[in-house]
């Protein structure tokens, strides 16, 4: 099997799991417990907090352990906007390809009377802190924008966005789930108010994940209940996924530069090969995006099939077609980006992982290159095409 | 639990009557770009008989293998027994078929309609226009107005 579907989830790294072990078995101990047993648990607990603060270069009084990226998400944005509302500020700023944690957020804040912006992040996939700048207003109380698209890869200006906020003195926020553990995060350097990531993505456990939110913001409780995490989300943390959370965030940060160097030159042999079809074109910037991200759409077939083929040649994979969304629309990234609904339904993202081999991305290369012509040769779409009955969208 | 049944899946993977008929007596076509599925049917008709049906589709895994169901089902079949074939029908012969896919199978029965009805029309022969009349939209996709807005559903 060759996993192309490392933006989805990751393989747990060895140690992470190792790591994770000892706190379901012999330290299962609550942390809010009195007695010593209670404690050790309490000691592990703050310890990660130190090491995952340090990985992202804050403090740890600044880290709310969460159940992953989508609470942190909700908690980031729902506090910025509680903290605004008090000052009459209720224009918030985000952009049109973020994740749905953040934009069925903001549509709940649009019915609770606020005015949303979403700005257009271009052909490349790319938002300006120009443009941020020039949407900042008066009443404005939070800017979200994604460090890295999840579909498409694009990598955003983040510091320079930052800088924009914190002159004009509006809060950062930044869904950091791509990004963490595969692009260097540092929420001083960035000028990053708050920030959420989640661990799977990076070869941790799923079900948790962080918000880090800068000392000063009041965070509003999402999940209500105990005094966990200074009272600001509620429930028995969940320590053996910590550990094991902490243990990967080490242990990406430590091989980033490598692990970049290597998948970007996966990434471009796997480009340089698709390109080849004709007919498909690349979303999103060519060299600004994930080391890991390969995302085409091509014409005249549809994203569903090329999986269900792809499958069946043992390569996981996915798309952005209305069929694989759940929804009768296809991806909203692929649509933000200008691609029209017809070819957006033909599209394929590939999230390369770091034990990957070049043979494997040969594989990748050919698979797709024989999915395309066999499903385009069944394609009334694709003839009509050929026969310029419809218009070509890309160039051959 | 897979997505699809085996049935589905072998249809996808297996698709009868995958192909084009040049000579075609009736030619019919369901769906559109936009909404992400095409299906296109070509009937060969003698004697008031199906001799033969190709099939072309842009589509998901169910539309495909909708498809390729709904021309074995009316393959040799006389006509009339082929203009009742309904969607219902190529969904059971499939062993099912998720809810969010049954459109497909409705596209299967629409467009062996438009050919049938191409058909007849060629040739003069009088059918109740009702029954074959086009679809106004494709009903998946342009369900509310807010989804039909801004696609050029028929």
């Amino acid at each position: 099997m060759i996993y192309a579907d490392n933006a989805a989830t990751t393989r747990m790294s060895r140690s992470a799991i190792e790591a994770m072990l000892p706190y379901m078995d012999k330290l299962y101990g609550n942390p809010s417990s009195l007695y010593s047993f209670g404690q050790e648990a309490k000691e592990a607990l703050e310890d990660a907090r130190a090491r995952v603060a340090k990985c992202l270069g804050c403090d740890p009084r600044e880290i709310t352990f969460t159940s992953g990226g989508s609470e942190a998400d909700n908690q980031a944005i729902f506090s910025a906007a509680r903290l605004g509302e008090r000052k009459g500020k209720k224009h918030i700023i985000s952009t049109a390809f973020e994740h749905h944690a953040v934009l069925h957020t903001l549509d709940k804040l649009k019915k609770q009377g606020f005015e949303i912006t979403l700005l257009d992040v271009h052909k490349n996939g790319i938002v300006t802190a120009q443009q941020v700048a020039d949407a900042i207003r008066e009443d404005t109380c939070l800017v979200t924008i994604m460090f890295a698209n999840n579909e498409i890869g694009t990598i955003q200006p983040i510091a320079e966005i930052g800088k924009v906020c914190r002159e004009k003195q509006v809060l950062f926020h930044t869904d950091a789930v791509q990004a963490a553990g595969h692009l260097k995060i540092n929420t001083v350097e960035q000028n990053i108010d708050m920030l959420s990531l989640s661990a799977h993505k990076f070869h941790g456990p799923k079900g948790i994940g962080v918000l880090y939110a800068k000392r000063g913001i009041m965070l509003d409780n999402v999940i209500n209940g105990g005094a966990q995490e200074k009272g600001k989300r509620a429930g028995t943390e969940n320590l053996s996924a910590i550990m094991g959370m902490t243990v990967a965030l080490e242990e990406a940060v430590a091989g980033i530069d490598e692990n970049a160097k290597k998948l970007t030159a996966l990434r471009d042999r796997l480009i340089e090969g698709l390109d080849k079809i004709p007919y498909g074109e690349l979303n999103g910037d060519r060299n600004n995006r994930l080391p890991s991200n390969v995302n085409y759409c091509f014409e005249g077939i549809e994203g569903e099939s090329m999986l269900l083929l792809l499958d069946d040649k043992g390569i996981c994979a996915s798309s952005g077609s209305a069929c694989t969304s759940g929804s009768l629309d296809p991806s909203h990234v692929l649509l933000a980006i200008g691609r029209p609904h017809e070819v957006a339904h033909g599209s394929l993202r590939l999230s390369l992982g770091e034990d990957m081999t070049e043979d494997d991305i040969d594989y990748l290369i050919k698979s797709v290159t024989e999915v395309v012509t066999y499903l385009r040769n069944m394609s009334p779409f694709w003839r009509d095409l050929v026969n310029g009955k419809r218009t070509h969208v890309f160039a051959e | 639990m897979a997505l699809y049944s085996e049935k589905v899946m072998d249809h996808f993977r297996n698709p009868r009557n995958v192909g084009v008929i040049e000579d075609a007596d009736g030619v019919g076509e369901a769906g559109n770009p936009v909404c992400g599925d095409i299906m296109k049917i070509y009937l060969k008709i003698e004697n008031d008989i199906i001799n033969d049906v190709k099939f072309e589709t842009f589509g998901c895994g169910s539309a495909i293998a909708s498809s390729s169901m709904a021309t074995e089902l009316i393959k040799g079949k006389p006509i009339s027994e082929a203009a009742e074939l309904t969607n219902k029908a190529v969904t059971e012969a499939l062993d099912g078929l998720p809810a969010v896919k049954l459109h497909c199978s409705v596209l299967a029965e629409e467009a062996i309609k438009a050919a049938l009805k191409d058909y007849f029309d060629k040739n003069g022969i009088e059918y109740d226009h009702e029954k074959f009349a086009p679809h106004e939209d494709c009903a998946h996709c342009c369900e509310t107005p807010e989804s039909a807005a801004g696609k050029n559903c028929k």
